[in-house]
């Protein structure tokens, strides 16, 4: 078999990578970033998210295919939010300036 | 025959593939295809969230600022420690060692349902007060029993302050069905793991239940931000 056995150490290494981010996002959300809040707080959450990916969930070690039916996940939530917000964001737009 | 100098197959190979190897590989595609689905199935939600949220940001913040971080932040910890079991549990799979197998898969089913709990006080707190019962600050359930009072926001954000609380329900609820759906599941395949079903060569289920649970943790990774810290600011 291919499987990649990977050492215990691993895990509890990103075990201790997520709480430690955990942590990071409740110190940071006390801080107020005006705009970019969201931006932080996602932020984290989507480097937390690429751990498990990557380590719990063996992406990392997954052959091509595999790897395209990932991606292609993220990039249709993607499209899925990018056409929603470009249309809910520009609709107070006004061709004559005027809001 | 390629096939006929191969070692002898342990565990159940099904007879449409050629070896066990290609076998997990299909199986563990498979998985991913409905994971990608499952993201667009919550995405529906969270593409949802950042509208209102972007819309209704003071209620939005009220909403999310009335949520108990602390809560939130014990069962992301719970959490998070129930995928690090389920990934010792298919560790121990890929080394062969079944009775460590059921080991990590209770703890992992200990942990879900330690998380299910806090999260059926949180409701509680929030639905009881609409039945006169309880000892929760207000009934926050969407519809006309809801209590803006408690949130302690202008007249006119009050009605907005629903549409979180929706979102809230929906959200949470859709990811806490998925445990309740995930946890049996679980259960059933440590109990083939206790019977001594899997080895090296083959444990397929315990894998895909594991990336079923790194799946719903995920999901959580990104609701406790926006559900509990966007008010903390």
């Amino acid at each position: 078999m291919s499987d990649h056995i990977v050492s215990w150490k691993v895990y509890v290494g990103v075990f201790l990578a997520l709480v430690a981010l955990t942590v990071t996002t409740v110190v940071a959300a006390s801080y107020d970033f005006g705009p970019l809040n969201v931006i932080v707080a996602l932020g984290i959450a989507i480097t937390k998210a690429t751990l498990v990916v990557l380590f719990f969930m063996h992406a990392r070690y997954a052959g091509g295919l595999t790897r395209l039916v990932v991606l292609s996940g993220v990039a249709f939530f993607f499209i899925l939010v990018f056409l929603t917000m470009s249309d809910y964001v520009t609709r107070s737009w006004s061709l004559t300036g005027a809001s | 025959m390629p096939e006929a100098s191969a070692p002898p197959a342990q565990g159940p190979l099904a007879h449409h593939f050629a070896n066990l190897k290609q076998q997990k590989h299909a199986a563990v595609l498979g998985m991913w295809v409905f994971i990608a689905q499952e993201v667009l199935f919550f995405g529906g939600l969270f593409a949802t969230y950042a509208v209102y949220a972007m819309k209704y940001k003071e209620a939005f913040e009220a909403g999310s600022g009335h949520l108990n971080w602390k809560i939130g932040f014990f069962n992301t910890l719970v959490l998070i420690a129930s995928s690090l079991t389920m990934a010792m549990g298919v560790h121990s799979a890929a080394l062969g060692r079944s009775r460590r197998i059921v080991g990590w898969l209770l703890a992992t089913v200990f942990l879900g349902t330690v998380f299910l709990g806090v999260k059926y006080f949180e409701y509680g707190e929030k639905i009881a007060p609409c039945f006169g019962m309880g000892a929760g600050p207000g009934c926050l359930v969407p519809g006309q029993l809801f209590d803006a009072s408690v949130l302690h926001v202008a007249a006119d954000v009050a009605p907005e302050t629903q549409i979180f609380y929706s979102l809230y329900f929906a959200m949470t609820g859709l990811h806490a069905l998925h445990m309740i759906v995930g946890i049996p599941i679980i259960l059933w395949i440590a109990h083939a793991a206790w019977k001594g079903r899997y080895s090296p060569a083959w444990h397929t289920p315990v894998e895909i239940v594991g990336l079923y649970w790194h799946f719903v943790d995920i999901i959580w990774i990104f609701l406790f931000p926006l559900l509990y810290l966007m008010g903390r600011h």
